[in-house]
């Protein structure tokens, strides 16, 4: 049976213990744009979680958001394309932390992850590749972090 | 059954530090590379005999006629102006009333017309697929992008300007140029190829009209 947004809502907060934001704080919860944010030590038993109980089997994409001291917010959305339910993922980690890959319960973030990795440096403890994606293989340092020089030099064309 | 792996010899430009480095080889081995000392003499009594300059002013006109007639560009899209390269080449504004034939070679081609981005991780490709055209060999940078780095001159990716890369013949402003403006492009190249001299070397630009 597959979950509306009031079993869904219940689950979490009985699994979890949070309370499920929509996307814009001023508009009611909308079941393709939940919001839920995670600890990183329960960031794969989410995951777990939104697959098995509430049938997310289409991962969309997995980012991240610098908040420089603060630490990155790894953002993550799956959804259950029977049911319209969109859960989106989020977990704050601190700069230079590791993060569990979610690479054993969606195939899909294999490339997320070291896209992920290329461009803000988030080292996934467990996946199986861990290379640069985009970017070249010698480039040094991630250029979507906020610390990043824009004008870092690359020879022989910069 | 083991899949055999190709050799590929490390290519020129991974020697090299930087880019003036490269361009000093690069003129190093095209004055190495003129044509052999016995032509050169023979080219030299031929100018300083009586008469014999018509002979080679006249051959230089006729060679470069043909240059410039039959200027082949090899196919380097790399973003939304190689549209415009496109239209360019198909029938509406068609090049090959001026001799182009648009082909997917390398080996085969005068001109390379750089249209689109160049990332800094493109760079050496484009600088490997020049090095294999064989000389004399012109280069058009095509669009913001390809003259300055344009939109994206402030990004971390952008190599800003291909003539950071391989030496350029012509800039063609727009983003995107039309089509005329790239056949603009095109016609000045030719003008440019017309003064090509003898020896290979590039004459002189010509000088400004008052």
């Amino acid at each position: 049976m597959p979950p509306t947004l009031e079993t869904a809502l219940t689950a979490v907060r009985e699994r979890f213990g949070v309370e499920p934001a929509g996307e814009d704080p001023k508009r009611p919860v909308d079941a393709r744009h939940l919001v839920v944010s995670v600890p990183v030590e329960r960031w794969v038993e989410l995951a777990g979680f939104a697959r098995d109980t509430l049938g997310c089997l289409y991962f969309c994409h997995l980012t991240a958001v610098d908040w420089k001291a603060e630490g990155l917010d790894v953002v993550c959305r799956v959804e259950n394309l029977e049911a319209g339910l969109g859960l989106t993922m989020k977990t704050r980690i601190p700069p230079d932390a590791p993060c569990p890959s979610l690479t054993g319960l969606y195939r899909g973030a294999l490339w997320m992850e070291r896209e992920c990795f290329d461009l803000f440096g988030i080292a996934f403890t467990g996946h199986p590749d861990l290379r640069r994606l985009l970017l070249p293989e010698d480039w040094e340092g991630h250029p979507l972090r906020k610390d990043y020089a824009v004008d870092t030099p690359h020879p022989p064309y910069r | 059954m083991k899949i055999p792996t190709p050799k590929i010899p490390p290519a020129e430009w991974e020697e090299f530090k930087d880019l003036q480095e490269w361009v000093k080889h690069r003129q190093e081995r095209i004055d190495g590379d003129q044509t052999s000392e016995t032509f050169a003499a023979l080219a030299d009594r031929l100018e300083h005999f009586p008469g014999g300059w018509l002979m080679v002013a006249s051959t230089d006109k006729l060679f470069n006629w043909a240059r410039k007639s039959s200027i082949w560009p090899v196919t380097f899209g790399l973003a939304c102006c190689a549209i415009e390269m496109m239209a360019t080449f198909a029938s509406r504004f068609d090049v090959e009333r001026f001799g182009m034939v648009p082909w997917a070679s390398p080996r085969h081609a005068d001109l390379m017309i750089v249209s689109g981005t160049v990332t800094i991780k493109m760079a050496p490709m484009l600088k490997r697929i020049y090095e294999q055209m064989a000389d004399p060999k012109w280069c058009i940078s095509m669009g913001s992008c390809a003259n300055s780095g344009g939109p994206f001159r402030h990004g971390y990716h952008v190599v800003k300007g291909v003539d950071r890369v391989v030496p350029v013949d012509v800039y063609v402003p727009g983003c995107p140029p039309t089509p005329e403006s790239l056949m603009f492009g095109i016609l000045k190249l030719q003008e440019r190829v017309g003064e090509f001299q003898r020896t290979g070397h590039r004459s002189a630009p010509a000088p400004a009209p008052d």
